[in-house]
């Protein structure tokens, strides 16, 4: 491979390559919503767009050494039953705070949830109205429903 | 047409990648959004004030319970929406043409076999909403699951036996009763003297102390938010593939 693509894939792409996924993921998108003809397949675009946020969301509550953002208490209570009469307080102290490496962002999981509740509606009220366009004009195509909808076009 | 939406989708992409350098690399905990503290609250301090391991329910159904309420209006809202667009009153009866309709639905392996499968669907789905502060799960995700349940008896036994189980006036009671439950409970707060669904309220009705209780509400209203989703993610599916009409399905 040549050389410099090598370095840019090394030092651009692969540190960040997350970001890339999410906007090539949502252009599919916004290409789909922007150009498609088919309501249909504008509804899958905006699906697509939808997806590609919350991987960025998701993607960027990401750290090295993080584990799933609930908090587990294996081994610890078992620890407390061997060592409970030489643990001082000081060692208890250190039991019980939580190191925030462990655990991966949970914020960004919380506001997704929503998002993926709202994109669930959308889609489904878009769906309904999709049907309800079909049964007046007979197409989902949008040149045509445009076509019907003026004055002198023919029904 | 399609040639200026594609320029338009390639400068963009192109802004959007070419900023992507300035970005902090993944899986790095020092990056500005993993290093807030409001992410570092929730990590450090949610299981010592709520008495819930999992953070991203506390945080959903207690720090930000106001979002998830109407996040349960807001699907509640879709529902009657869908309800609203599609509804079809006209055309035959539904009770008359429960009769006629005896090939709808799956053959016979796949009616034998789904009834075999779907309890344990179900209970899989109450296990996911009841135990959703210690495990992943909540009221959406087993909402989505029982309502997913009752999709698939009627892909299975056709749309009129499941309508048998779960009726229109039912699923509309549930997903009602939902909310009724989330904004109910925010209100009992109220009354007890301290903010709407302000949970630590509620010690003195529910058992342990005031950090119990809060991890109690959030079962409560989690509760809640599964009766609504299920109730809505059926009436959903049951309007879309009739069109409205409810008298067969797929």
């Amino acid at each position: 491979m040549d050389p410099i693509i090598a370095t840019f894939i090394e030092e651009n792409i692969v540190p960040n390559f997350n970001y890339w996924i999410y906007v090539i993921l949502m252009m599919i998108g916004l290409y789909a919503m922007i150009t498609k003809n088919n309501l249909i397949k504008k509804l899958i675009g905006m699906a697509i767009f939808q997806t590609a946020i919350i991987l960025f969301y998701v993607s960027v509550g990401v750290k090295d050494t993080a584990n799933i953002p609930i908090i587990s208490h294996h081994g610890s209570e078992h620890h407390q039953m061997t060592d409970l009469s030489s643990e001082t307080d000081s060692t208890k102290e250190i039991h019980n705070t939580i190191d925030k490496d462990k655990y991966a962002n949970p914020l960004p999981h919380v506001l997704m949830l929503t998002a993926i509740v709202v994109g669930v509606s959308t889609l489904g009220l878009a769906l309904a109205i999709s049907q309800k366009i079909y049964k007046s004009f007979g197409t989902l195509e949008e040149d045509e429903i445009l076509n019907k909808l003026r004055p002198g076009g023919h029904d | 047409m399609k040639i200026f939406g594609l320029i338009a989708v390639l400068v963009v992409g192109a802004l959007l990648l070419s900023a992507t350098s300035d970005f902090p690399d993944w899986r790095d905990k020092d990056s500005p959004a993993n290093k807030s503290p409001v992410s570092s609250f929730y990590i450090e301090k949610t299981e010592k004030l709520t008495k819930v391991p999992n953070m991203v329910t506390a945080v959903l159904a207690d720090y930000r319970g106001y979002d998830t309420m109407f996040e349960t209006v807001v699907i509640f809202i879709a529902g009657i929406g869908i309800i609203a667009v599609l509804r079809n009153f006209d055309g035959p009866n539904s009770s008359s043409i429960k009769r006629e309709n005896n090939d709808e639905g799956g053959g016979l392996l796949a009616r034998f076999t789904c009834s075999l499968i779907l309890p344990f669907i179900q209970i899989f789905a109450l296990y996911v909403v009841a135990h959703g502060h210690h495990s992943p799960g909540g009221g959406f995700q087993g909402g989505v699951m029982l309502g997913a349940s009752y999709i698939l008896a009627a892909l299975a036994f056709g749309l009129s036996k499941a309508k048998d189980i779960f009726s229109e006036r039912r699923t509309m009671i549930f997903a009602a009763v939902g909310i009724f439950i989330y904004v109910g409970w925010g209100v009992l707060c109220l009354l007890f003297g301290k903010e709407f669904l302000n949970y630590e309220a509620l010690d003195s009705i529910l058992p342990g102390d005031a950090k119990m209780a809060r991890s109690h509400s959030m079962l409560i209203v989690e509760i809640g938010v599964a009766f609504t989703v299920t109730a809505i993610m059926f009436s959903m599916y049951s309007n879309l593939s009739t069109r409205g009409r409810l008298s067969k399905g797929l």
